[in-house]
């Protein structure tokens, strides 16, 4: 698959009960690009994702995955070229076993039973986590069901990867193991976090939403920088970014490498 | 709440067991299944007074316990911890039924006392199948057999949620309980109280089954449940069905005990 | 209800039963093209298991109770997809919990799911919510709902237990016990569930919508599993009489005591009529019946009949073979464990 573009075009979002998620939000994002999306909470973020894989329908406006719009007869292909993993792994990993769930996405796709098993080998390999095939989900650490809900979207082969908030939840060391993990794909990434240490460390471009609006886009250094925007939009500095606690200094090099 | 995770200790332990790789456990679910269900079937047929026929039936759970390598002192307690119920019904047995059928030597026992022994024994014999059953097999290969012997795909995949889910469930329960414990001070939970409390619990649980949708949604669901992968049914399986299968129903012909204890008391007298 | 306490017949004929109405509730609910039915169900019954281990206590009583949740399933899934996650919550009970055991679980799903999904939901509480429903006529159908549903679920257990022959419990007496106490447990029950519900429907009222929509369930699905029942028991029955060839005495034998007569004059007793009728036309195993008779009776049927004379005499031996058995099968188990280990 050539360049898998993500193209969002004016998207408005206004829940049954009236509440307006999303306004106007618009941007593009090429393929092969890390972008970050960050916002308060209820800022609109995860509505934003919802959209992305079609989940919620737009109330105005339009998102083009690829060469695809988002119709009712697209949706099979752009689910399978975009794939979104959740905050909570624990509902995303619903079958008796690891094996099981990551092999759920690509028996939906009608794949015949051998290239299901290579791909659920392919996948958990990917992720480090081939020895936790026969386990159920509930036998799993925290750190591993992430990896775990990783793969099932990896059996699917997307050229889109969408997850968010990756590394709420895990413990440093398991922290540090994801990010090299993603830091490894090639697909096009768009996560949402509230961990900014790591969208620094990850993402090349950062979108933030604020209330619904897209409040700035660009590269991630440049915005991180800018202290009034993010104070107005109830977020701030990354931490490897604010004065030492001790003297105060600031660190003026990018920390990239562990 | 204590209780609740004392009795999901249990099941927590049940689930593990069931992760074994002893000979048995290698065994197709589906011979395990029809084997137990033989068994209880076997078992429950016995007449009322039938209490001595019925002793030869320990032999299954003890091969089982211990070809399988469970833990014997948790499978006894947790029979011993008789169904109540069964044990309050059972009791009535000797207020209603007087006469005796047994002397020993001067002491008569009444028929009511041998049933009720009778009853015992049978809930012995019949929850512990249960139990090794899942601790050889573990719920979800249970499922399958089960599938594979005609239940519905649809009860089949619930289950599988269920169970997948119960862990989860179980612990936001114990987690919201543990908290309104906390601000008690000793006050036990009202029934207003516990409505919000479990109303909450289900609205968290509605919404996760909301957000479980939309994951197999993501994932190209459309409706239909794929099989899962298939067991051997091979010699193995077989000869564990042939064999205990003559044994129980033989058994239940021919009075083990009381053939054993002729020829003893022939022996002795 | 308790596998102690059943005969195979009774326990077979229950298991045709549920299994039919799991069948009859798979198709509809697939037919029903909600697919997002089947993980809600799932994790409504894993709520369900959860909820049910968190005790409260019951005002003026002390005594703690907990929420049984068939009617409120019911009430959020509708009877079919209600029906189904009852059974399976109950499935994990009897197999993890050794609650009541595996044959005994078609009785538990008949009595706990048949009985509030397929005629309490719709003939009490669908018809008291009526067409026009209201906050004040949902309550007032769920406490009819639950009270009915508590005091019909125990009158299955007193008929299965009677009808199986091994508790001695008279039928009458078995029925005091049993019904006054789930009175209480049944008002208690519906005021659990309407202040759940409540809870429910003031934070997400379309949760509700299917349950306020008051669509009549028609008498069709209602009629329709009935007659599979009938049909369902008049099959296993024929089949397994010649199984069920001790229960008719047993409950002569109760009859015997309850009546003071020996038998029954009217002809029919419902299933049991009829079984012993095929029982005596086919007579294919030696006949087991247990007749408690005064001094042994000595017949030329069978060693079957001279082995129940036997329970009745000295049965010293029995006792004694009984223990000997017992020890034989201890001894096998630890000579399989040790062989287990060395290996």
């Amino acid at each position: 698959m050539s360049h898998h573009i993500v193209e969002v075009k004016n998207l408005n979002h206004t829940y049954p009960d009236g509440t307006v998620a999303l306004r106007d939000v618009s941007f593009r994002i090429v393929h092969g690009e890390s972008v970050a999306i960050i916002g308060a909470n209820g800022a609109g973020k995860s509505t934003l994702l919802q959209h992305l894989n079609g989940y919620l329908a737009p109330t105005g406006g339009e998102v083009r995955i690829g060469d695809f719009p988002l119709t009712k007869a697209t949706l099979p292909e752009i689910r399978r070229a975009v794939g979104m993993v959740f905050q909570d792994p624990d509902d995303q990993l619903f079958m008796p076993t690891v094996h099981d769930d990551v092999a759920f996405g690509p028996l939906n796709l009608g794949l015949p039973e051998q290239e299901v098993e290579r791909r659920v080998r392919e996948a958990l390999d990917q992720v480090g986590a081939a020895h936790l095939a026969d386990k159920p989900p509930y036998h799993l650490s925290g750190g591993e069901k992430k990896r775990v809900a990783i793969a099932t979207v990896l059996s699917m082969s997307p050229t889109i990867l969408v997850m968010d908030e990756p590394t709420s939840g895990l413990d440093p060391y398991a922290r540090r193991r994801l990010m090299s993990l993603l830091r490894d794909f090639h697909h096009t990434k768009i996560f949402t976090s509230h961990d900014l240490d790591m969208v620094m460390d990850l993402c090349d471009r950062t979108i933030v939403l604020h209330q619904g609006e897209v409040r700035a886009d660009g590269p991630t250094m440049e915005i991180f920088r800018d202290e009034d925007l993010l104070v107005g939009c109830r977020l701030e500095k990354p931490l490897s970014m604010q004065g030492c606690p001790l003297c105060g200094r600031v660190k003026s090099e990018v920390d990239g490498r562990r | 709440m204590s209780n609740i995770d004392k009795s999901f200790r249990d099941f927590r332990l049940l689930d593990r067991l069931a992760f074994g790789e002893t000979a048995v456990h290698r065994l197709d679910p589906r011979a395990k299944v029809l084997v137990t269900l033989l068994y209880i079937v076997t078992v429950v047929s016995f007449g009322k007074y039938d209490l001595s026929a019925l002793f030869p039936y320990f032999i299954f759970p003890a091969v089982m316990i211990s070809v399988g390598g469970l833990p014997a002192g948790f499978v006894i307690r947790k029979v011993l911890l008789l169904a109540p119920f069964v044990l309050m019904i059972g009791i009535f047995n000797p207020v209603f039924d007087r006469e005796v059928l047994v002397r020993l030597g001067p002491v008569g026992i009444s028929g009511g006392w041998i049933s009720c022994a009778s009853i015992v024994v049978r809930t012995m014999l019949t929850l512990g199948a249960a139990l090794i059953l899942v601790g050889v097999t573990g719920f979800p290969a249970i499922c399958g057999a089960l599938e594979r012997m005609g239940m519905p795909r649809v009860l089949a995949v619930q289950l599988l949620f269920l169970y997948r889910y119960i862990f989860v469930l179980t612990e936001e329960g114990a987690r919201a309980s543990r908290a309104r414990e906390l601000r008690a001070f000793g006050k036990g939970l009202g029934m207003k109280t516990f409505a919000s409390l479990v109303g909450h619990l289900l609205l968290r649980t509605w919404q996760r089954a909301e957000r479980i949708h939309m994951a197999m949604l993501a994932r190209g669901f459309v409706g239909e449940f794929h099989a899962r992968r298939e067991f051997r049914f091979g010699a193995r399986e077989l000869l564990f069905l042939f064999g205990w299968s003559a044994l129980f129903i033989s058994l239940r012909f021919w009075n083990l005990s009381r053939m054993l204890g002729d020829a003893l008391t022939g022996i002795v007298s | 209800m308790a596998d102690a306490l059943l005969s195979p017949a009774v326990g077979g004929v229950m298991w045709a039963v549920s299994a039919g109405a799991i069948a009859y509730s798979a198709v509809k609910v697939r037919s029903e093209l909600d697919e997002k039915k089947v993980p809600l169900m799932g994790v409504l019954g894993a709520f369900l298991f959860a909820a049910q281990m968190i005790n409260f206590t019951i005002p003026a009583t002390g005594s703690s109770g907990h929420i049984g949740g068939g009617l409120l399933l019911a009430i959020l899934l509708g009877p079919h997809a209600a029906f189904l996650t009852i059974a399976s919550v109950l499935v994990v009970q009897a197999l993890f919990f050794a609650d009541g055991g595996l044959l005994a679980l078609g009785c538990n799903i008949f009595n706990m799911g048949f009985i509030t999904a397929f005629i309490v939901y719709p003939l009490v509480y669908k018809t008291i919510l009526g067409r026009n429903p209201n906050q004040g006529r949902m309550a007032l159908a769920t406490m009819a709902a639950a009270i009915v549903g508590l005091q019909l679920g125990p009158l299955g257990v007193v008929l299965e237990t009677y009808f199986s022959g091994i508790s001695e419990l008279p039928f009458t007496t078995f029925l005091l016990l049993m019904q006054p106490i789930h009175l209480a447990i049944g008002i208690v029950e519906g005021f659990i569930t309407v202040a759940v519900v409540s809870f429910v429907y003031q934070s997400r009222p379309e949760i509700l919508q299917v349950a306020l929509e008051a669509r009549p369930i028609g008498v069709h699905p209602v009629r329709n599993v009935l007659l599979a029942f009938l049909a369902a028991t008049v099959l296993v029955g024929g089949i397994v009489s010649w199984y069920a060839s001790e229960n008719p005495d047993g409950l002569e034998w109760a009859i015997a005591r309850v009546t003071g007569k020996e038998e029954l004059t009217e002809p029919s007793r419902g299933i049991y009529g009829v079984l012993a009728s095929i029982q005596q036309k086919t007579a294919f195993l030696p006949d087991y019946s247990f007749r408690k008779a005064p001094e042994p009776a000595v017949t030329s049927e069978g060693g079957d009949l001279a082995e129940a004379s036997g329970k009745a005499g000295t049965s010293v031996s029995g006792i004694v073979g009984a223990l000997m058995t017992l020890v034989l099968a201890l001894v096998i188990g630890l000579v399989l464990r040790r062989r287990n280990q060395a290996v």
